[in-house]
């Protein structure tokens, strides 16, 4: 009754503005009580909205479980890395002819670019295996993340394309209608550092990726997605291309990881293969099944628990070990793998829609 | 020639592990119906397991005869891994069994993660040097240029064995049946008098203690071990599985063989075919390039009969 007597006083829209006002006052409150360390680790945990949320359109819409999501990160970060960084005119005399001052293609156009690449390779992983078993798909993204990983981290001989496992460094910041998002913004009243311009940005990408995937949801499309997750066979007899859908599904959420990818690349100012290793294409699984496989609300929920989590970890895992034993017993990376492996194996036993599940009439 | 008769004989060596890891993706998907995503691991643990105890055996005693020594180690790995493997079904299989198909994936992938972490935090995140029990010296064949070693003939000879033992297993005993008529249809096999659930337990330490002993091989192969040694072979023997013929147990050993086959051949010749572009660290991509292929152009195996019906 509380909760009525709370919430029913004000507007929705109140709630809305609310909201908007908190979050854009979320990294200078942040900035002030934890310094730029920690707007650092919100603009990485944007990201992995980003990512989450193309991946639960993948895994949470359409049921399809893809092992070698990270793959479609990095090609997004490695285009952006090659068409925007001095390496390949540096190795290449025939491209350095050609760009006089260098490479600087816009984020915004290799974004694009990167979103049709992304959707591609998409596309032709999914088209051998989506016919078959889910299971194949999950086998053949895991292979096609390692052999991503092999390209990039081989390919600095004979040609050097990708400089191996040192990565290409020197990679343009982000810049829109001239404003640097290295520098601050002076707005004349106040300054805003560059950090807290790049949240905003980022912001902005997850606000409208969740869009995106709310109006997918609710659409034919996503309709029909959850008709192929439930029952392949009855969706099909309802004239449902099963295998279309799949393939829009999986190029879909390729095509968020490439433009997260690109902004990725653009933000960190360098990219190495280290950065798209299994690992982290298990770590934006766990983000979605902890949260909530097919519920963006949670999805999202999970991917900021997850992205925060290892920071505070480092924080008190090891302060925690000195005071009871004296040493660190156990290193806080392998604390982390543990409990996501944990968690991974709990949650599917008992509690499968996640900590934020589908309330209502879908659950 | 002599090296095209070494990556052959390579080729056998990787081929017959492959195999022996195979078996057990593909016995398990015939009873379950599934991937064992933490297959690898099984493997991994097992290398891992037989290392410390040749270390507790060398440091006991000196003057145990090697091959007592391997027998030895390699039967409480095969046990410790045949346990792993039961326990990993009862916890991350079995009670999701009538889940949506997603979640014993997931739970699989957790438990492989789990289980990395575990032997990273019992033995060591760095790679260990295993010891060599079994003569490495090259045997020149045939004075071609090409050689074996006593270690190799073993690993080859040990996994036709097991394998020919596997089979008649399957096919001659009663216990074969049961499995059979489990992987045919459970519920029909249930009211036959064959306990369903028994079944695919055992099915699972058969697999794990085949897993073991490829672990093993590969661990006294490379001369080496480390918690990320089962990823990689446990991806190629998974498609190893998929050429033969999931389900099959004859397509998962010709399907083997055929990969490393396949494997150590490219490698040898890749850097001549393409002018030196690629090298043999690209060995890995060529399971990956079956894989797609036999997705694409014969998804159910070379043995295998049954079309993909759960799609």
């Amino acid at each position: 009754m509380l909760k009525e007597a709370l919430f029913d006083r004000l507007p929705r829209s109140a709630y809305l503005w609310i909201g908007i006002i908190a979050l854009i006052l979320l990294p200078w409150v942040v900035g002030a009580s934890g310094g730029n360390y920690w707007v650092r680790v919100l603009d990485f945990a944007l990201l992995y909205i980003v990512l989450a949320l193309g991946l639960n359109v993948v895994v949470g819409f359409a049921g399809l479980l893809d092992l070698g999501y990270i793959a479609f990160y990095a090609l997004g970060a490695y285009s952006y890395a090659l068409l925007a960084s001095p390496h390949l005119p540096q190795h290449f005399e025939t491209i350095a002819a050609a760009f006089p001052q260098g490479m600087h293609f816009s984020p915004w156009i290799v974004a694009v670019f990167s979103i049709i690449l992304a959707a591609l390779f998409g596309i032709l992983l999914g088209f051998p295996t989506l016919q078959l078993r889910g299971d194949y798909l999950a086998i053949v993204t895991l292979g096609f993340g390692e052999i991503i990983r092999i390209f990039m981290n081989n390919l600095d001989r004979p040609l050097n394309l990708t400089n191996g496992p040192k990565g290409i460094t020197a990679i343009d910041p982000i810049q829109i209608f001239g404003i640097s998002f290295t520098k601050p913004l002076d707005l004349g009243l106040i300054q805003i550092p560059g950090l807290y311009l790049v949240f905003y940005l980022f912001l902005l990408l997850a606000i409208s990726v969740a869009m995106i995937c709310l109006h997918l949801q609710d659409s034919r499309i996503g309709r029909a997605w959850v008709a192929i997750r439930e029952d392949e066979i009855a969706a099909k007899a309802m004239g449902i291309k099963t295998r279309n859908m799949k393939l829009l599904a999986f190029a879909i959420g390729a095509s968020f990881a490439g433009v997260a990818g690109v902004l990725f690349s653009a933000f960190q100012g360098f990219v190495s293969p280290e950065s798209f290793t299994l690992w982290e294409s298990i770590v934006v699984l766990a983000m979605v099944v902890l949260g909530g496989i097919g519920h963006i609300p949670g999805v999202i929920l999970g991917a900021v628990l997850l992205a925060i989590f290892p920071e505070v970890l480092r924080g008190i895992a090891q302060p925690l070990q000195q005071a009871l034993f004296g040493q660190v017993i156990i290193d806080v990376e392998i604390i982390r793998q543990l409990i996501y492996g944990l968690a991974l194996i709990l949650i599917m036993l008992y509690r499968p829609g996640g900590i934020w599940q589908k309330g209502g009439k879908n659950s | 020639m002599d090296i095209f008769l070494q990556q052959i004989i390579n080729g056998l060596v990787l081929g017959s592990i492959y195999a022996l890891i195979a078996l057990g993706y593909t016995m398990v998907y015939g009873v379950l119906g599934i991937i064992n995503f933490a297959h690898g691991e099984v493997l991994m643990i097992g290398a891992m397991v037989s290392l410390s105890l040749l270390h507790l055996i060398l440091s006991m005693t000196s003057d145990l005869p090697a091959w007592l020594t391997l027998l030895i180690v390699l039967s409480v790995t095969m046990a410790v891994c045949a346990a792993l493997s039961y326990w990993i079904e009862r916890i991350a299989y079995r009670p999701l069994r009538n889940a949506p198909r997603l979640a014993p994936l997931i739970s699989a992938i957790g438990m492989s993660i789990l289980l990395q972490t575990i032997a990273m935090m019992i033995w060591s995140r760095n790679p260990m040097t295993y010891p060599q029990l079994l003569p490495s010296i090259p045997i020149d064949l045939w004075s071609s240029g090409a050689t074996i070693t006593g270690k190799e003939i073993v690993i080859i000879v040990v996994a036709l064995a097991v394998m020919c033992g596997l089979l008649f297993l399957v096919e001659k005993t009663k216990l074969g049946r049961a499995m059979r008529a489990t992987a045919e249809n459970t519920q029909i096999a249930a009211l036959m008098g064959v306990n369903p659930n028994r079944i695919i337990s055992i099915t699972f330490m058969l697999g794990g203690a085949l897993a073991a002993l490829a672990g093993i091989m590969i661990a006294s192969n490379y001369g080496n071990v480390h918690f990320y040694m089962g990823f990689i072979p446990g991806l190629k023997a998974f498609t190893a599985a998929v050429l033969g013929g999931i389900g099959n147990l004859k397509g998962a050993m010709l399907g083997g063989l055929l990969l490393g086959l396949i494997e150590s051949l490219g490698a040898g010749y890749i850097g001549d075919l393409t002018g030196g572009v690629f090298g043999s660290n690209y060995q890995d991509i060529f399971a990956f390039l079956v894989l797609i292929l036999v997705l694409v152009l014969r998804p159910t195996g070379l043995l295998g009969e049954r079309v993909s019906d759960r799609a």
